[in-house]
C-alpha cells in the first residue's frame, strides 16, 4: 500500500486452500492486518472464513491443506516454519478464541488448570505460580470470584463464563494477533455484547490485532475498522467499516446487507416480502460477481494449477 | 459417598433375590436329583426305603415353596446351606475356591488392560496406518477365537512343546501356575478393550477441547497425557468393568481346561453331581462379584468426572 502505514502484523498473501487435493476451496485471498487493528471477514456459512482463519493458526483438519499462496506474520514466513516453530507461535503470540464455549473446554480439568497451562508451556512456569496468574487472568476478564471459579469445572459456568474463560485463556501470553471466530454466536444476545466489549476493552489496552470473523454484521460494524467481505472462496470486496456500509461497492455485499434484518420494519407496515432477484440463480450459472441469496456450501471447482 | 455405597448395596438384594429364585426354581424342575444319580450308581434295584430316607435328611420331601422359604430364610441370616456331597456348609466349600478365581479374573484384566489399552491408543494415533490395521485385525481375531481352542494351544505350545510352563493345576503364590490361564481369559477382553479404546481416542481427539489444547500450542504428546487420556477413560471404564464383572462367569471353561480350583470348576463339578446347594452358591458368589464390580466402576466415575455427582 503506502509507505506511511506501518508494517503489518499478519499478510495473507494469495493464500489458497483445497479439500482433498481436488476442490479449491479458497481460490488466493490477501489481506493484511495492522497491528492493533480489528479487521472482520465477512461471508456466509461456507464462503471460508473460519477457515482462512484456522490456516493462519497451522489448525487445518485433513481433508484440508493450504495448497498455495503465503502468510507472512511479523515477517516470518509461517508456511516455511516447521511444525515445531509453529506451535511455539500458537497460544503465545497468536491465539484463537472459538465459536463454541461449551464444547471448547476439557470438561474434566479445573478452569484454573485450563487457563494456567498456557504459563506452563509458553512462560515455563511451575504450575503453582502458574495457577496464581491464571486467577490473575480471570480476574482480567472480569470474571467474578476469580478465585472460586479457578476451581471451578467447565460444565459448572454458564455460556457467557465459559466464552470469558477461552478469551482470558487466548489472551494470557499477551499474543500479537487474536484470532475469534465467531465468538458470541452461541451466546445469548444479552451476553453478546459484554464478550464484545471485553474482547475490543482488553486488545486496545494490549495493542493486539483482532481477526474477528463473523457473518453477523452488527458485530463487525460495531468492533471493525476494516472489512473484508468473502463469498465462495474470495475475498469480493475491502473497505473501511463505515465505507462498506455506506457505499458497498460489490453486488454481492449490497445482496449480504440487504439481507439483514432491519428493526422496526415490521412496525412499519412494511411487512413486505424478501428481497426478489429477477431471474433464478442456479449454482452452476451463476458467475463470480452475481449477487447471491442462496450458495451451496462451498464451490466445487477443479484444482486447476 | 457412604451413603452412596450403602444404598447401591441394599439395591443388590432385589438382584440377588432374583436371581436365587431363578436358580432354584431351575433346579426343581430339571429332572434327576442329587439322590437319584446316587442310586443308580452301580446298582440297577431301586432302594426306595433308603432314598426316602435320604430325601427325609436333605428336606427334600418338602413341597418346593416350603423349600425356597427355608432357603431364603437361611441366606438372609448368611446360611447358604449345606452341600449334598460333602455335608459340609457351602461356604465352607466356596471359601477355599474365591481366591484363585479372583486372582485368575484381575490377572487376566490386568493383562488385557496393559496389553489393550496401549494398543488402541498406539492405533488411533496412527489411523489407517500399517501398525493401525495389523492391531485391529489381532484384536478381531482375539475376539472371535475360542477361548477353550485357545487355552489348548497355548498348553499345547507353551508346556507340551516349549516346556516353560506348567500346563496345569494351581499352586498359593504361583505366577507360573496362572500364566498360560490368564493369557487364555484375557484374550478376548483385551482384544475388545483395544477396539473400544482405538473408538474412544479417535472420538476424543475430534472433540473441540482438543483443537483448542492444539491452539494453546500443546504438543501431540502432551495433549494427549493432559486432555484427552482421562477423557477416554470415562469412555472404556464401562468396557472394562463389564469385562471384570463376566470374568468369573467366562472363566468357567478355562478352569476346567487349566484344572483350575477357582468358583467356575466347582460350578461345573457341582451341577454335574446335581449338588443344588453349592450351584446356587456358586451362582450368588458370581452375580455378587458382578454387582460389587459395578459399584465400584459407578465410584470410580464418580472420581474421575466432575459432572457426576455421588450421594
Amino acid at each position: 500500500m503506502s509507505d506511511h502505514l506501518p508494517d503489518p502484523i499478519l499478510s495473507v498473501r494469495d493464500l489458497r486452500i483445497c479439500a482433498a487435493r481436488q476442490h479449491q476451496i479458497l481460490h488466493g485471498v490477501s489481506f493484511d492486518i495492522l497491528p492493533g487493528e480489528t479487521y472482520g471477514l465477512v461471508g456466509e456459512s461456507g464462503s471460508g472464513k473460519s477457515v482462512t482463519g484456522l490456516a493462519v493458526l497451522g489448525l487445518l483438519k485433513r481433508p484440508l491443506a493450504v495448497n498455495g499462496g503465503a502468510l507472512y506474520f511479523k515477517d516470518r514466513e509461517l508456511l516455511k516454519l516447521s511444525a515445531r516453530e509453529r506451535r511455539r507461535l500458537r497460544g503465545d503470540r497468536m491465539a484463537m478464541v472459538f465459536q463454541e464455549p461449551m464444547t471448547a473446554l476439557n470438561p474434566l480439568a479445573t478452569i484454573g488448570r485450563q487457563i494456567a497451562e498456557m504459563f506452563v508451556i509458553h512462560r515455563g512456569m511451575g504450575w503453582t505460580q502458574a495457577r496464581a496468574k491464571a486467577v490473575e487472568a480471570l480476574e482480567n476478564v472480569r470474571v467474578p470470584a476469580p478465585e472460586e471459579r479457578a476451581r471451578a469445572y467447565p460444565h459448572q459456568l454458564s455460556g457467557g463464563m465459559r466464552q470469558r474463560v477461552m478469551i482470558a485463556m487466548a489472551l494470557a501470553c499477551r499474543p500479537d494477533l487474536l484470532i475469534a471466530d465467531e465468538p458470541t454466536t452461541a451466546l445469548d444476545v444479552t451476553v453478546q455484547a459484554g464478550v464484545l466489549e471485553l474482547i475490543a476493552d482488553l486488545c486496545r489496552a494490549e495493542g493486539t490485532a483482532v481477526l474477528l470473523v463473523s457473518h453477523d454484521l452488527g458485530v463487525i460494524a460495531n468492533m471493525c475498522q476494516r472489512v473484508g467481505v468473502m463469498d465462495r472462496g474470495r475475498l469480493v470486496e475491502e473497505q473501511d467499516t463505515r465505507a462498506l456500509f455506506e457505499n458497498p461497492l460489490h453486488p454481492y455485499t449490497r445482496g449480504l446487507l440487504a439481507a439483514r434484518p432491519r428493526l422496526g420494519s415490521r412496525i412499519a407496515g412494511q411487512r413486505g416480502r424478501l428481497t426478489e432477484l429477477d431471474q433464478v440463480v442456479t449454482a452452476s450459472d451463476r458467475g463470480r460477481d452475481a449477487p447471491t441469496l442462496v450458495t451451496p456450501r462451498g464451490p466445487r471447482e477443479e484444482v486447476t494449477a | 459417598m457412604l451413603h452412596f455405597i450403602l444404598r447401591r448395596m441394599l439395591q443388590m438384594i432385589p438382584t440377588m433375590l432374583a436371581v436365587v429364585l431363578i436358580v432354584f426354581v431351575i433346579f426343581s424342575v430339571v429332572p434327576g436329583s442329587f439322590i437319584s444319580g446316587l442310586m443308580s450308581e452301580g446298582r440297577n434295584a431301586t432302594n426306595i426305603q433308603a432314598m426316602q430316607h435320604l430325601n427325609a435328611q436333605f428336606g427334600l420331601d418338602q413341597p418346593v415353596p416350603v423349600r425356597l422359604w427355608n432357603y431364603v430364610t437361611g441366606l438372609l441370616q448368611g446360611d447358604l446351606g449345606i452341600s449334598y456331597r460333602t455335608r459340609e456348609p457351602v461356604w465352607n466349600v466356596i471359601e477355599p475356591r474365591l481366591w484363585p478365581s479372583i486372582k485368575l479374573a484381575l490377572m487376566a484384566m490386568g493383562l488385557a488392560a496393559v496389553v489393550g489399552i496401549p494398543l488402541g491408543f498406539m492405533a488411533a494415533l496412527r489411523p489407517g496406518s500399517i501398525f493401525d490395521s495389523a492391531t485391529m485385525v489381532v484384536a478381531v481375531s482375539g475376539l472371535s477365537l475360542p477361548e477353550f481352542w485357545f487355552g489348548l494351544l497355548l498348553m499345547y505350545v507353551f508346556a507340551l512343546q516349549l516346556g516353560w510352563l506348567p500346563s496345569f493345576g494351581y499352586q498359593p503364590g504361583s505366577l507360573q501356575h496362572i500364566i498360560l490361564p490368564a493369557i487364555a481369559l484375557g484374550v478376548s477382553p483385551m482384544a475388545l478393550l483395544a477396539r473400544t479404546t482405538r473408538a474412544g481416542v479417535l472420538d476424543v481427539m475430534n472433540a473441540d477441547f482438543v483443537r483448542t489444547g492444539r491452539a494453546k500450542g500443546l504438543s501431540e504428546p502432551r495433549l494427549v497425557k493432559a486432555h484427552v487420556a482421562r477423557n477416554v477413560l470415562v469412555l472404556i471404564l464401562t468396557t472394562m468393568g463389564l469385562q471384570i464383572g463376566a470374568m468369573m462367569g467366562q472363566a468357567i471353561v478355562i478352569e476346567k481346561l487349566f484344572s483350575w480350583p477357582g468358583i467356575g470348576s466347582l460350578l461345573v463339578d457341582s451341577v454335574a453331581t446335581r449338588d443344588i446347594p453349592v450351584v446356587q452358591g456358586a451362582v450368588l458368589v458370581i452375580v455378587v462379584w458382578f454387582l460389587v464390580i459395578n459399584m465400584l466402576v459407578d465410584i470410580a466415575y464418580a472420581v474421575i468426572d466432575p459432572r457426576i455427582k455421588v450421594g
